[in-house]
């Protein structure tokens, strides 16, 4: 455990139904209230009455095995446990993502140069700089939420979702980025495609990447 | 043995749904109608989690390829076997053959058929119910087609149930008259279906005015609603300030507000995360009075607490075990 953090007075506990609570760690999105939400999630999901513990960006869900007829006791337990929480340091693996950027791959990259002034080598150099860290998996099977995206290329999400985005497209959204595990909807902006099969039902575990996990974007093209 | 004679491209197989792969992206999936889907296997003796067909839209059409015990519950469809009527939530033999039809509901939005022994689909990831996004689960992955043959889990008891089941089969009363909704009675139910909702996270940053529309209006259950969600309509929801929340995890009944201010109900195929403030969450004991729903209709909201939740939880698995416990006495009154 390095550099014990502070307990905080203010976390956010709410409820979901009858069939689990959310709990919102305060502060920054950042590695460190990250790694405490692991931690935490490793300690609840051992509790009888939870069914899973889902961390998210910075916040867990607890899903209950049967909803606590006591909710004051397993909210006063939660807490006191996250004001211990330590940063659990996860042994990741780094996976490299070779992307084609731009063209009929990156529809969208021209409104992350309107957006952001940057030329697209620019842009493209920034995306393929930093080591993304899995923050945690949701949206769809085997998507990931990254942590560690450059700020100065964060270019809003867009206005009309598109329906049909393919998986394996590279993608900004915000002040995230992101890769679609497999077909869907998204009101991301598409930069990139990369080849990688993210998630197999039939393999244990189904996803390919796991919190703690990294990822490197390397540029194999660039279409203009 | 049923083939599918016809169709909607809706139908798929589901049973209570998946649990415990969230943190891997996966969603619940599952029953719309969990407890018609219960109720539909009780009848026939399957364990509760069996899979069947849920059907949402109609004409549905099926041949039997071998005798079998089936079981209709949800919707109320108006269903023929050979062309004789079947009554709703009914359980009946049919020999190899037959064609059952079920045509458009009277009442009600989504029909399960349950065959005995459950519809034989393999296990991916600890469910047979079908997971559209990821292109698994359910009959290989997809909806059901014209011409699909699914098979039922054979086991030496269901043919002796099936000897025990009467020619004119047994059915139960519908949980809709049976199941209690709390002090509904000075409020004028009509064609409006009623949900209980519990406040969520973002609930005190809506205006006062936008909570007491929330609470008092009717809501539109726009055609753009499926198992993914519901999408409705009406005064738009105004937060105090704007709101930007992280993504995180949510659950099938959370009542998302977009920045339309138009609510969208996540459902059973809903995305396991998001990133919308929510209003509230219904409850799970009423999530099959949304599943039956009809499109267009209405929906109201009422304010509860979670120990009426709790209790509305209570309600519907002593209906289940009250079919249980009928289902056995018709069974042993059979021998």
């Amino acid at each position: 455990m390095t550099n014990t953090p502070q307990p905080d007075p203010s976390p956010r506990i709410s409820l979901l139904g009858t069939t689990g609570l959310l709990f919102e760690a305060p502060g920054e999105m950042d590695i460190h209230t990250q790694r405490r939400i692991w931690w935490l999630a490793r300690q609840v999901e051992t509790w009888p009455c939870i069914k899973e513990a889902v961390p998210g960006m910075s916040n867990l869900m607890l899903i209950f095995s049967t909803p606590p007829r006591n909710l004051d006791s397993i909210e006063s337990e939660l807490l006191a446990t996250w004001n211990r929480a330590e940063e659990l340091h996860l042994e990741g693996r780094v996976v490299e993502l070779p992307v084609i950027y731009g063209g009929e791959y990156g529809p969208h990259i021209a409104d992350v140069v309107a957006h952001t002034g940057l030329m697209i080598e620019e842009i493209v150099r920034i995306h393929t700089e930093p080591l993304y860290i899995v923050f945690a998996l949701g949206s769809h099977p085997g998507y990931c939420y990254l942590g560690g995206m450059d700020p100065r290329i964060a270019t809003s999400r867009r206005k009309v979702p598109v329906l049909r985005l393919p998986g394996g497209a590279v993608s900004i959204g915000g002040s995230q980025t992101g890769v679609s595990a497999s077909l869907g909807p998204s009101g991301w902006n598409t930069i990139g495609h990369t080849a990688m099969s993210f998630f197999d039902p039939l393999r244990s575990p189904p996803a390919l990447l796991a919190p703690g996990d990294m990822i490197r974007f390397r540029a194999e093209r660039i279409i203009k | 043995m049923i083939e599918i004679l016809s169709t909607t491209p809706l139908s798929s197989v589901q049973d209570l749904g998946r649990d415990g792969y969230l943190r891997y992206g996966v969603g619940t999936s599952g029953a719309m109608d969990r407890l018609a889907l219960a109720t539909g296997n009780i009848l026939l003796g399957n364990p509760d989690n069996s899979a069947a067909i849920e059907i949402p839209f109609f004409p549905f059409e099926v041949r039997f390829l071998e005798d079998i015990a089936f079981a209709l519950t949800g919707a109320d469809a108006v269903a023929e076997l050979d062309g004789r009527p079947i009554p709703p939530w009914w359980t009946l033999r049919a020999v190899k053959g037959q064609v059952l039809r079920l045509n458009p509901t009277e009442r009600g939005a989504r029909c399960y058929l349950a065959l005995a022994g459950g519809i034989n689909v393999p296990v991916v990831l600890g469910s047979r119910s079908t997971q559209l996004r990821g292109d698994f689960g359910g009959y290989h992955g997809r909806t059901l087609q014209q011409g699909d043959v699914l098979k039922a889990i054979r086991s030496a008891g269901h043919c002796e149930g099936f000897d025990r089941l009467p020619a004119a089969g047994f059915g139960v009363e519908p949980p809709e008259f049976v199941l209690p909704q709390g002090n509904l009675e000075s409020i004028a139910q009509g064609t409006r279906t009623f949900v209980r909702v519990l406040p969520a996270a973002e609930y005190d940053c809506y205006e006062d005015a936008s909570l007491e529309s929330f609470w008092g209006k009717d809501w539109k259950i726009t055609p753009q609603s499926d198992r993914y969600g519901y999408r409705l309509e009406g005064e738009a929801l105004v937060p105090k300030r704007t709101l930007e929340q992280r993504s995180h995890g949510i659950v099938p009944g959370v009542i998302q507000v977009p920045p339309s201010g138009q609510p969208i109900i996540q459902l059973r195929d809903a995305q396991p995360s998001g990133g919308y403030p929510k209003i509230g969450t219904v409850i799970e004991a009423d999530l099959w009075r949304l599943a039956q729903a009809e499109l267009c209709t209405r929906l109201r909201f009422l304010k509860t607490t979670y120990e009426e939740a709790l209790s509305a939880l209570d309600a519907v698995d002593d209906y289940l075990n009250k079919v249980r416990r009928l289902a056995e006495l018709y069974r042993l009154s059979m021998r």
